[in-house]
């Protein structure tokens, strides 16, 4: 096979060669388990430690309240099972929004099926963004808990974090109530966003290491001083009895690293990507008929360009380009067992035949302008040579 | 994606070479020219966009012999859809094509089998081409009017465990039932036999759309 174009950074990105420099010492000499009582396992401690405190200055917070976990499932469901459990007593209504990643709404859904929880799941309108507004109106004295995610993982939509912190912490004064408190899944953001949480006025924020370079099975819980959450694993007491689990060493190291490389690097390769993101994306709609860009045109990610091609269904087209050395993703068909097409794309108004043809294309650090020329010339054809076989035409209401 | 990978775990990829071969060379679609009613003298329809498959035949039979002479698809389909009525169209018409009679004979399993297996999960689109192929032979029975040959799709069993078929599953969603635990309180369908749910969802999907639009 010729060229290899992996665009899809969203699902997982390469490590970083800086990145796997610093955590080998911990897969090899540095191997202590930083419970234990000897020079190994205090140089362990005093490493995780150094590389919080890291984390806490990026993020612009205290050490302590950073907890590390095994990833954003695992902050996610934290966040949001740790939370509700723990606060139930103030009321037992949580909003959220109806695009948010499955271990989000995962979480919701189990809180609302088996704990009588109820959850209000916000449409976003026809780009993907949700409003501060929205909010408001959803709010109720009983609300404990919002959660209202970064950056879309599939359109790459950003959301008004800012103004939606800023009025769940005016509310919260308002009410002269410690709750509802305000979470946010930052993963698709970490590369790209401002994640100063004084600034962003959340209370949560969920990261992991898979998306901006680091290592896969890490990821991190941002809790605000005072928040009491109740832990979903119990033993060792490590991070604080929230989470209890011999630390995962290497990881640590390496997303403190990976984190701090790429909010040093995000203004220059915000720059750099939103070029060829919009070379990508300009490209298909103007050579490609039938063609739909999915979220918003610029209030997205630099590196996100999502396309429903009309008439054909995702994960034919995957294959199709797979063969051609193109590596991307459709939105969440092939996640489900349940073979929906994406929850995301159908938030948007769209049909479920316009979300079955949606390919999500995820640029990163190794995506070169040649790149890009490569797969906007193997594309037109391979969408020709499905739409031939294909017995569907799409409205021309979702694509004109 | 543990379920989609090649049942002997020996390939990388998620389907038989002959289901590659088949999805990146599909055999006897219809091109937009050819659909020419004159030449074609049955036609089946099965699914919708909405349940992510939709395939559409065209076939065109000998009236002395009553041989499967042309077989023609289009399909919006994934690539186990593509490959399975490719399969299937080539299985009809090999060897001088087979008879209408011996046509309804084929199952889904047939073709699954010459396609060298296929995942798990993917099953339901094989059943799809089958269905399609049964409503055309039913079209050419009618419009010879041999009305006697025409055969009422039988009710299919979904749930072989719970013995759920699509008819039960059409009644719940006709009482009521939205969604899969709905439909699940009123049939059991897929309790304890996860592996049809894929199926029911679709089903559900597909006669929510038909009956409220």
């Amino acid at each position: 096979m010729g060229r290899k174009v992996y665009l899809d950074h969203a699902a997982t990105t390469p490590l970083d060669p800086r990145v796997i420099e610093v955590m080998l010492p911990y897969l090899t000499e540095k191997y202590g388990n930083p419970s234990s009582f000897h020079t190994l396992g205090k140089q362990a401690k005093d490493d995780i430690s150094e590389s919080r405190s890291q984390i806490a200055e990026v993020l612009n917070v205290r050490s302590d309240e950073i907890l590390f976990t095994s990833g954003g499932t695992e902050s996610d469901n934290l966040a949001i099972l740790g939370f509700a459990r723990a606060n139930q007593t103030n009321g037992k209504h949580l909003i959220t929004t109806k695009i948010e990643h499955h271990a989000v709404l995962e979480a919701m859904i189990q809180l609302e099926k088996k704990e009588g929880f109820e959850v209000t799941y916000l449409k976003p309108d026809r780009d993907g963004l949700v409003s501060a507004s929205q909010i408001a109106d959803a709010l109720r004295p009983d609300t404990i808990f919002v959660s209202v995610m970064y950056a879309n993982n599939e359109i790459g939509t950003v959301q008004p974090i800012r103004e939606i912190g800023n009025l769940v912490q005016k509310y919260r004064q308002e009410q002269k109530h410690t709750w509802p408190v305000f979470h946010t899944d930052a993963c698709q953001a970490s590369s790209f966003l401002d994640l100063d949480v004084e600034r962003l006025h959340v209370d949560l924020l969920t990261l992991n290491g898979s998306k901006m370079y680091g290592p896969k099975g890490i990821g991190l819980l941002y809790v605000r001083r005072g928040i009491k959450l109740q832990p979903l694993q119990f033993g060792g007491s490590q991070e604080r009895g929230l989470r209890s689990g011999t630390e995962n060493v290497a990881g640590i190291i390496g997303m403190a690293k990976a984190l701090t490389l790429a909010q040093r690097d995000k203004v220059n390769e915000s720059k750099r990507l939103v070029q060829l993101r919009d070379k990508l994306i300009n490209g298909i709609l103007k050579s490609i008929p039938k063609t739909r860009l999915n979220g918003h045109p610029t209030t997205r990610l630099p590196n996100n360009g999502n396309i429903s091609f009309m008439d054909i269904e995702g994960e034919a087209l995957v294959l199709y380009l797979d063969a051609a050395g193109v590596f991307v993703s459709t939105g969440s068909a092939c996640t489900s067992a349940s073979l929906e097409p994406s929850h995301v794309i159908l938030a948007l108004g769209m049909p479920y035949e316009v979300a079955h043809g949606s390919i999500r294309f995820t640029l990163g650090h190794e995506t070169t302008e040649k790149d890009i020329d490569y797969v906007l010339e193997t594309l037109p054809p391979l969408v020709e040579k499905l739409r031939s076989i294909s017995p569907v035409r799409v409205d021309e209401k979702y694509f004109a | 994606m543990s379920d989609v990978t090649s049942k002997d775990n020996k390939q990388s990829w998620f389907y038989s070479d002959i289901v590659k071969n088949h999805f990146f060379h599909p055999r006897n679609f219809i091109e937009d020219g050819e659909i020419d009613e004159r030449r074609f003298n049955s036609i089946g329809k099965v699914g919708s966009p909405a349940c992510g498959d939709e395939l559409r035949v065209w076939m065109k039979v000998d009236p002395q012999s009553e041989r499967i002479l042309e077989f023609r698809w289009r399909t919006f389909g994934c690539g186990s859809a593509i490959a399975s009525t490719s399969m299937a169209s080539v299985v009809v018409t090999e060897n001088g094509g087979m008879t209408l009679d011996e046509a309804r004979k084929l199952k889904p399993q047939d073709i699954i089998d010459r396609l060298g297996g296929l995942p798990q999960r993917k099953i339901h689109c094989s059943v799809l081409c089958d269905k399609a192929l049964r409503d055309a032979i039913n079209d050419y029975y009618r419009r010879t009017e041999q009305f006697d040959k025409i055969i009422a799709e039988a009710s299919r069993v979904i749930d072989s465990i719970a013995k759920v078929t699509d008819h039960d599953i059409e009644t719940a969603v006709l009482e009521g039932a939205q969604t899969l635990e709905q439909v699940q309180q009123k049939t059991k369908v897929g309790i304890g036999n996860p592996s049809c749910l894929p199926a029911v969802e679709e089903l559900i999907r597909f006669y929510k759309e038909k009956y409220f639009g």
